[in-house]
């Protein structure tokens, strides 16, 4: 039985945006578990509370919006950011019935399409702060984006050629016998890395690079719209999470545990995952990630489809 | 590549390594007992003050932060005030190596933040402790040969008898 789409959507909403909220608590206690040293633990029962301090203290902050820049842009920037990442939520399936969209055939595409569109968050962001940091940040993120926005939507089209599908959810069902995650092993890798890279999270976090560019496209931001920014970030992390079970953990499936169990197990794997590239890896030189990117991930991805469409060609009966 | 995995599986193993952290309110850190913190005045074993005013530790002190005025009874040495501004402290103990009767001593507390900033001003009372804090025995007046009631030129700890100048003319 499928549950009412307003549940369906408020508790999707929900979860969401707890998760986001909550991780900024559990990405610094995990980094201090994982440096040795405690993180914050004093709010509540094991710092669980932080995030809420966290909360009403950026909420009381003065909201404040610098005489040089472009208001109305200004204030839209971290609202697009936003909302892409929630629209891209629509089509993921936490389990076979739990889906805000429902079963949509371009599932995938439509991903990729908000995804893409996140883009703009962060250049208009870095625009309209008319600041030199900013919109260095601003471009850097456009570059990152768009150059790593090809071969993620390359990487994944292996997977989409063995499903035959563009629905995320029958990627999921396809998955019953085997998980992608084996056959796609390359695909899963670029696409986790173009994942990181997308949600410019660390290593991949030039676009911030506080070393260099002060705070990167979101210098000039304070209080909620800053913390709009950190939320979709985090957002973004259980997103691209959710997408890699999706597509290559095999979504909800799984023995004995409830599917809805399983998803958010995988996907909590991942977002440990992200926590740790960021607690072990630096940051690597502007020039290395765009090399990366054109030199190897995408031949890598292309040689993928390549390999996947001549074995999908042998196995094809007559 | 094999670097960054092998990066990742360290820092995934310091899951089970021990915290370094130190939860100080609830732990104490063990403080050893030179630990250059708040300073004290103390006093010799007879209960008198030991600082005798002659200012080493102010001229010492590299921030100024100690200001004192000496006063004298019956051929003592005190200071009329002695005043500590620890907003300008360092703690490095100088005024400790330059004062020649123990009196000025730095103890291991650190404890000691205000609210307001003129409370971090401490005045002679707030300084002079009753004890003789890390050297039990000392007591300047017993050893220097500076004559106070009770004890004449002479009488002190290894200290011989004043000459008569006049059995030394030829």
């Amino acid at each position: 039985m499928t549950p009412p789409p307003l549940v369906v959507i408020a508790g999707t909403l929900a979860v969401l945006l707890g998760l986001a909220t909550m991780l900024t608590w559990a990405e610094r206690r995990l980094l201090g578990l994982w440096q040795d040293r405690y993180g914050p633990n004093r709010v509540g029962p094991g710092g669980l509370f932080q995030a809420v301090a966290d909360g009403i203290k950026i909420l009381f902050k003065q909201d404040w919006i610098p005489p040089f820049a472009d208001r109305p842009v200004f204030v839209l920037a971290p609202a697009i950011g936003m909302m892409t990442v929630l629209l891209a939520f629509g089509v993921i399936p936490v389990t076979a019935l739990w889906s805000i969209a429902g079963d949509l055939n371009v599932g995938l595409l439509f991903v990729f399409a908000t995804m893409g569109l996140g883009v703009y968050s962060v250049v208009l962001a870095g625009w309209a702060s008319n600041s030199k940091y900013a919109l260095l940040g601003g471009m850097r993120a456009a570059a990152q984006m768009i150059s790593y926005e090809v071969f993620m939507g390359l990487s994944t089209m292996g997977v989409v050629m063995t499903a035959g599908s563009f629905s995320l959810r029958d990627i999921v069902q396809a998955q019953a016998g085997l998980w992608f995650v084996i056959p796609q092993c390359l695909g899963c890798a670029v696409f986790l890395l173009a994942g990181i890279a997308e949600t410019h999270r660390l290593p991949f976090d030039l676009p911030e690079g506080e070393n260099e560019l002060g705070a990167g496209f979101h210098t000039e931001y304070s209080g909620m719209k800053f913390g709009m920014f950190f939320l979709s970030e985090y957002a973004g992390i259980v997103l691209v999470s959710a997408l890699v079970t999706t597509l290559y953990l095999g979504g909800w499936q799984g023995p004995v545990l409830p599917p809805a169990l399983w998803f958010a197990a995988k996907t909590g794997a991942l977002v440990c995952l992200f926590i740790l590239l960021r607690a072990a890896l630096p940051r690597p030189r502007y020039d290395q990630l765009m090399a990366l990117g054109w030199k190897v991930l995408l031949p890598l991805s292309l040689l993928n489809i390549v390999a996947t469409g001549a074995v999908l060609l042998l196995r094809a009966p007559g | 590549m094999f670097g960054i995995l092998r990066t990742l599986w360290l820092t995934f193993l310091h899951l089970g390594h021990r915290r370094v952290t130190v939860g100080y309110p609830e732990t104490r850190p063990a403080l050893p007992p030179r630990y250059r913190g708040r300073i004290i005045l103390s006093r010799d074993p007879d209960g008198l003050e030991r600082c005798v005013a002659c200012n080493l530790c102010a001229v010492a002190c590299p921030v100024d932060c100690i200001s004192l005025q000496k006063a004298e009874q019956d051929g003592r040495w005190y200071p009329e005030y002695f005043r500590i501004n620890f907003s300008r402290c360092i703690f490095c103990g100088f005024c400790e190596e330059a004062c020649p009767t123990y009196a000025i001593q730095l103890t291991p507390d650190f404890e000691m933040s205000e609210y307001v900033r003129p409370n971090l001003v401490y005045e002679k009372e707030d300084l002079l402790i009753s004890g003789t804090g890390k050297y039990p025995d000392y007591s300047f007046y017993r050893v220097s040969g500076v004559d106070i009631p009770g004890k004449a030129k002479g009488d002190a700890e290894r200290e011989q008898p004043p000459v008569d100048l006049h059995s030394l003319l030829p």
